[in-house]
């Protein structure tokens, strides 16, 4: 097992590398960092040209990923930006945990990002119990209730969730929940940030705020697994050491619990742990309509302004998470299913 | 004599009757999935919608803008209500819709090239090519695809000029959006393009064509791929559901196809503030592009289990 974990994490090294030298590539070639850098001014030629050296975007693009990666520390850069290198860098690179500084906000992007990531780990985490607990007890239910009108409800409204775009759940759940509640005289949700202004952020408001953001993340999901182990559910539920422990007497509800749905739900794993780059995705639709600070708004910022450490900052952290979820995804399937060994 | 004509009768049957070829089979199990007929129904009226809905609107009334008429709600007059500057917005959800379907479908081809290519060569060469081009695609797959999506749309946005086609003015975004839809979208055809080669390129058939002197773009293009087909057909299906969603994300954001072409997307776009008090301006082509997704799925699904080679077995 020590040797398998081993052997993954260092196929992850390449891997990682390979996809921050496409992103480097991709958002460098993406538009003109300095074209927001004059606020509503054009910026003066001299002045481009000055910030262009200071901001090392003038040397060729496979040394700005090199100094990106391990820092220019080593090398003399041009930090007035007289076109002479005067003095040694600073940068310590990404592989010693500097994603340098922000083009716009002029701070380390490590500290922007920071601040952003508790807020998306709490819509996600949230979304993805939410998802879990909800599809298992739909997936169940149908399964055990096959042809059940509710059974047919659920297939519909799986089919229909699935096929929803998020943004548009959104604009209708924000519609009934936020402004018809609000015109009957109900109570009704927030559509905006995280917490009411006037309130501060208690952990009331929080979750108040959070509702509509996660409802809208987790539907889709939900629509999409709940059929999952609706299937997997009657697959299993039909083979003999069901029949076996029915038989034998067994309570139904430790039959269905602790005989079925410990083999039906563990494909389930699996897609969970591969769920993250597509909870990631919805959470930029998500947060940039409930204006929700979270990584997912961060990024769509810095799209705007081409804020090209920020944007690496977010995408190299998210292929990051996206690389560990998978392989702690195959080691959790090892302990749940004992039949697969990997050494 | 009575016999010999019994027999004879009998053996015409038989010529009347050959055995149904793979598609009639595809066939005849597509026909019984409730599900995928009702989704080919859907699919149907849609398409309807939108190309003969051209016959009752003019593009240019989906591009009329009047702004005494400016947001009003559904009425005779404009059924599905008017946007901000008083465009029709049925007029625009027709036209619109167009577009949106055909981005979908050329999206997939797009990605049906680079994927069919890249999982073809990996599966086939083998070794270090294979090593490569896996590497490359499992980097790619690694990334939401929404986040490069948002890179690649603003990387290449405004670089394309209008287009002329069949006499309309198409904004040059329309092929920008085509293209990123398409290049971020290929891998999962890959891998099992890949996948499929693997398994293929060493059967008999293959050999013995090689035997024959085939040449190795013969090998993959006339022996194996048409082999790979059905699980392509299926991925491809699915895909162009995607691929409107995901213009609609794009567009959603801003960054997609820029007017005057209208997309149920881009039509999406402004409405985010006009929430509260207009929703027929989201609501109609935000229907529209669920019905459609929801149309594919049901038809992809169907295609699944209708072009499954075990299902094959069991249909007579």
């Amino acid at each position: 097992m020590t040797r398998y974990v081993t052997r993954r994490i260092l196929q992850v090294v390449p891997l990682l590398l390979i996809i921050s030298v496409i992103l480097f590539a991709l958002i460098n070639l993406m538009g003109d960092p300095l074209a927001s850098f004059g606020g509503r001014q054009r910026l003066r030629a001299k002045d481009r040209e000055r910030l262009t050296r200071q901001l090392g975007l003038d040397k060729p693009i496979l040394v700005q990923y090199v100094i990106w990666l391990v820092g220019n520390d080593w090398m003399e850069v041009d930090l007035d930006g007289d076109g002479i290198p005067d003095q040694y860098g600073t940068r310590q690179g990404v592989l010693r945990g500097d994603f340098g500084k922000s083009f716009v906000e002029k701070r380390p992007v490590l500290d922007i990002i920071g601040e952003r990531v508790p807020n998306t780990l709490l819509l996600m985490l949230t979304s993805e119990v939410a998802i879990l607990v909800f599809s298992l007890l739909i997936g169940i239910y149908s399964a055990l209730r096959q042809y059940s009108v509710l059974d047919y409800v659920f297939t519909a409204f799986s089919f229909i969730g699935y096929s929803m775009p998020v943004f548009w759940l959104a604009l209708i759940l924000m519609y009934v929940f936020a402004v018809n509640f609000k015109r009957w005289g109900l109570p009704y949700f927030p559509t905006v940030g995280m917490y009411d202004l006037a309130v501060g952020p208690t952990v009331g408001q929080v979750l108040w705020h959070l509702i509509l953001p996660l409802v809208t993340v987790s539907v889709i999901s939900i629509a999409g697994y709940s059929r999952y182990v609706r299937a997997q559910m009657l697959e299993v539920i039909n083979q003999d050491y069901i029949r076996t422990a029915r038989a034998k007497g067994l309570p139904r509800r430790m039959v269905v619990l602790d005989h079925a749905l410990k083999n039906a739900a563990l494909p389930l794993v699996t897609i969970v742990g591969m769920d993250v780059p597509l909870l990631l995705s919805g959470a930029v639709v998500t947060e940039s309509i409930f204006a929700w600070p979270g990584m997912g708004r961060l990024f769509w910022d810095a799209a705007i302004d081409t804020d090209i450490p920020v944007l690496m900052g977010i995408l190299v952290i998210i292929s990051v998470l996206v690389v560990l979820f998978q392989i702690i995804t195959d080691i959790a399937y090892t302990f749940l299913d004992p039949r697969i060994r990997y050494d | 004599m009575t016999a010999t004509e019994v027999t004879w009768e009998l053996f015409e049957e038989e010529i009347e009757r050959p055995p149904l070829t793979p598609a009639q089979l595809a066939w005849r199990r597509f026909r019984q999935h409730k599900m995928a007929m009702m989704g080919a129904g859907l699919l149907i009226a849609i398409i309807l919608y939108v190309t003969a809905g051209a016959f009752f609107y003019s593009e240019a009334d989906a591009n009329y803008t009047d702004l005494s008429i400016k947001l009003s709600p559904p009425s005779w007059a404009h059924p599905f209500g008017t946007d901000l500057v008083g465009r029709d917005i049925l007029a625009r959800t027709i036209y619109g819709g167009q577009i949106s379907i055909v981005i979908g479908i050329l999206a997939v081809v797009v990605s049906l090239v680079v994927g069919v290519l890249i999982g073809a060569m990996a599966g086939f060469y083998g070794g270090i090519v294979d090593s490569i081009l896996m590497r490359f695609t499992e980097a790619i797959f690694n990334i939401p695809q929404l986040f490069l999506l948002i890179v690649l749309a603003k990387f290449l946005g405004g670089k394309v000029p209008n287009l002329q086609f069949l006499g309309r003015t198409f904004s040059g975004s329309v092929v920008v959006i085509i293209g990123v839809i398409g290049l971020t979208s290929w891998m999962y055809l890959a891998r099992i393009v890949r996948a499929s080669f693997l398994s293929l390129k060493e059967q008999e058939f293959v050999t013995a064509a090689r035997c024959l002197g085939a040449r190795n773009a013969s090998l993959i293009f006339e022996h194996i791929l048409p082999n790979t087909i059905a699980p392509i057909i299926v991925a491809a299906t699915l895909e162009v559901a995607s691929a409107i969603i995901s213009e609609a994300y794009v567009s959603f954001l801003g960054l997609g196809v820029q007017p005057p072409t209208a997309t149920w997307g881009n039509m999406l776009d402004q409405a985010y503030h006009h929430l509260e008090t207009e929703p027929w301006m989201w609501f109609f082509p935000g229907m529209l592009i669920l019905l459609t997704v929801l149309g594919i799925n049901f038809v992809g699904d169907g295609l699944r289990d209708a072009l499954d080679p075990r299902a094959l077995v069991e249909a007579k």
